[in-house]
């Protein structure tokens, strides 16, 4: 039972950094780029996805042993768009500012690469506790991802967080981080330093084998 | 009918899919290699672009009037077999054309480009023909930035660049300055 718990435990946490899925898988990309430009869309997205992630990972990991293989992508995305319109016509109850503001982009939930790939590289195949605790980690850390590049942007292009100013008037915005080149921009950085930091640690990796090859 | 040549040149330049609404960006990272490979993958994709323009309208016109709550399932799901029986069709009609294509037909139903597409023709309240326009235009305005990010890609394979930000980092910061670039069409439209 201890070996079980730590594996639950791992599948949770590989979602939010070591498989990261927008920092080191690069997927879903367009949801992440084309909503960041403030940190309340960016939870909204999030949340939607989170949503979405986690249902369908359930009903898909129910029902695994049901659902023909020739026809499972077509299953999985039926699945997938059904948890979509529920997520799209609560947010529009709910908070129909946010929803006015993301526009197209909920419904585009559906062709994130990141919810197919979950279902099926992970869903289809493990039992359903593993599967749910799976899309909560990686709709986590995807969480985590826009809400870190929508902040990063609001602040440089706005001056503000969750649209509350935080420089004072004299702050001279960054116009451009909040427009389409600043998502590139501000990603391409982050990748950059994610990039930076595995260097960094496969040179400390090699040098403590070499260390240790020549202590013995 | 006036506006259709608006309609072509904003999902052409000053909106232009891939880097003003950011859709589409798993192939535009992934498969802008090499020129060639983008060329094809930009021919198929505005092909299935107009193919889902028309779906979109005959769904919207006949169907979808008396349940707006079935669009998404009713269009991914129509989207992707029409793709696939074409792309049966066009094998048996055109082998040439089939292997222009290639596998780049079936991998395109699940790019967002070709629903975001068909959700924002919906939205704007297109017709047919501003349908089949706007898909053109978006079609073209994708392949061009591919193109574009290709032809960058293959000259940064012979210049000397740093370990660090080789790959998708360079990548997306090359996207960033592109983006930027095509920011400087929004002056077409003073009025809009």
């Amino acid at each position: 039972m201890k070996m079980n718990g730590n594996q639950s435990y791992d599948e949770f946490i590989k979602g939010i950094w070591r498989d990261n899925p927008v920092f080191v898988q690069v997927l879903g990309m367009c949801p992440m780029l084309a909503v960041t430009n403030s940190a309340i869309n960016a939870i909204a997205m999030g949340g939607a996805t989170f949503f979405v992630l986690v249902g369908s990972s359930f009903l898909v990991s129910s029902f695994r042993n049901w659902i023909p293989k020739q026809v499972r992508i077509s299953c999985f995305i039926i699945i997938i768009a059904t948890f979509v319109t529920v997520a799209d016509y609560t947010l529009l109850a709910l908070v129909p500012k946010v929803h006015k503001e993301l526009g197209a982009f909920i419904p585009l939930i559906v062709a994130n690469c990141m919810i197919l790939g979950r279902q099926e590289a992970f869903s289809s195949r493990y039992p359903v506790r593993l599967a749910v605790l799976d899309a909560m980690g990686m709709a986590s850390g995807f969480l985590i991802a826009l809400l870190s590049l929508g902040a990063i942007r609001e602040l440089l292009g706005d001056g503000a967080l969750f649209g509350v100013n935080l420089f004072g008037a004299n702050f001279e915005p960054w116009v451009i981080m909040i427009l389409p080149p600043g998502g590139f921009l501000t990603l391409g950085v982050i990748l950059l330093f994610f990039n930076w930091f595995k260097l960094k640690k496969d040179e400390f990796l090699a040098e403590v084998a070499e260390a240790e090859r020549s202590g013995s | 009918m006036d506006n259709l040549p608006w309609i072509f040149i904003s999902a052409l330049l000053v909106n232009n899919f891939v880097l003003t609404y950011f859709l589409g960006l798993c192939p535009f990272l992934g498969v802008s290699s090499s020129l060639e490979t983008s060329a094809r993958l930009g021919l198929a994709t505005t092909f299935v672009m107009l193919v889902t323009a028309v779906c979109a309208w005959v769904l919207n016109t006949y169907v979808l009037v008396h349940a707006p709550y079935l669009r998404l399932i009713c269009f991914i799901v129509v989207i992707a077999s029409t793709v696939q029986f074409i792309e049966m069709l066009i094998k048996k009609l055109s082998p040439a054309l089939f292997r222009a294509m290639g596998i780049f037909l079936p991998l395109i139903t699940t790019n967002c480009a070709i629903l975001g597409l068909a959700i924002f023709a919906t939205n704007r309240g297109y017709g047919f023909l501003e349908g089949i326009v706007y898909a053109l235009g978006a079609g073209i305005g994708f392949t061009l930035a591919l193109v574009l990010l290709a032809g960058l890609r293959e000259e940064s394979e012979l210049s000397d660049i740093p370990k660090l930000i080789k790959g998708t980092a360079m990548n997306l910061i090359i996207a960033g300055i592109l983006s930027m670039a095509f920011m400087g069409f929004a002056g077409l439209f003073s009025s809009t």
